[in-house]
């Protein structure tokens, strides 16, 4: 599934990235720890999180994730969106729960 | 080839600058993959714990057809225990820093994790060094 579709399937906000919706999904990552994605994410998969702050794209891009998903209504700094279109890697947004997210993401990959 | 790129201590706007210049460098220069995912993980956190815990530093690259070699040092508090430093979760990480989801007390441990060798060397009150040095034949 690309993060178009999923953007689709799943109703969510893009706040950044529009030119680089084309990433293949390989999976997801859900955590609010930076260390703890450097260690453990991998390539292709969307992170879901409660961090709006910058530093999530330098996390994001270094590890090549597909997307960032802001949970609970959370939306960007407007460097995060900078950072996010230079480095192209997508922001999207939900006003649902980390929980109910990553739930609906498992369940879209795994059907 | 032998690359160095400043860090300054506090300014977490800037954390990761270093890290994807070397990144970059490491692709452009067709290393393996793999290889490339672990030393990224090395040189975020090493880059990050000059940013949070000293006043500023460097980050000293060499890499040649072997290997890659990493320096980072600071000029900043330094650490008293190291082998305590080194511990998963222990971190001195202010209440500001952990709400913005750093200082989990994972990133000593994260580096040495993806690298080949590491090695910490700290002077409490003057600053940190730290040496890591990765194989690209794995
Ligand atoms: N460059 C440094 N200068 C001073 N103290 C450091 C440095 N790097 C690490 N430390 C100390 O070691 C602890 C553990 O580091 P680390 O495993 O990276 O976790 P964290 O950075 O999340 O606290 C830090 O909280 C800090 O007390
Ligand atoms: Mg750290």
């Amino acid at each position: 599934m690309k993060v178009r579709d999923l953007i689709d399937k799943m109703g969510l906000t893009l706040f950044s990235g529009e030119l680089c919706l084309d990433k293949e999904i390989s999976g997801g990552y859900v955590s609010d720890l930076l260390s703890d994605v450097m260690g453990n994410a991998a390539e292709g998969q969307v992170w879901i999180t409660l961090q709006s702050h910058k530093n999530i794209m330098a996390v994001a891009s270094l590890k090549d994730l597909a997307a960032v998903i802001l949970v609970k209504g959370q939306a960007p700094d407007t460097d995060t969106m900078a950072h996010s279109i230079e480095e192209q890697v997508p922001i999207l947004g939900t006003d649902q729960e980390a929980f109910e997210t990553a739930g609906q993401l498992y369940h879209l990959l795994n059907a | 080839m032998e690359f160095r790129y400043e860090i300054e201590g506090g300014n977490f706007s800037r954390a990761g600058h270093a890290s994807s210049a070397v990144k970059k460098i490491l692709k452009q220069l067709n290393v393996d993959n793999k290889v490339i995912k672990r030393v990224v993980v090395a040189l975020y956190e090493g880059e990050v714990n000059v940013v949070a815990h000293a006043e500023k530093g460097s980050m000293m690259v060499d890499i040649d057809e072997q290997r890659i070699r990493i320096r980072i040092e600071d000029s900043g508090p330094g650490i008293p225990d190291i082998d305590l430093a080194m511990q998963a979760g222990f971190s001195t990480a202010s209440a500001a820093v952990r709400e913005m989801g750093f200082g989990a007390g994972m990133g000593l441990p994260n580096m040495k994790k993806n690298t080949d060798q590491m090695h910490v060397t700290s002077e409490v009150g003057k600053g940190t060094q730290v040496e890591m040095i990765t194989w690209f034949r794995q």
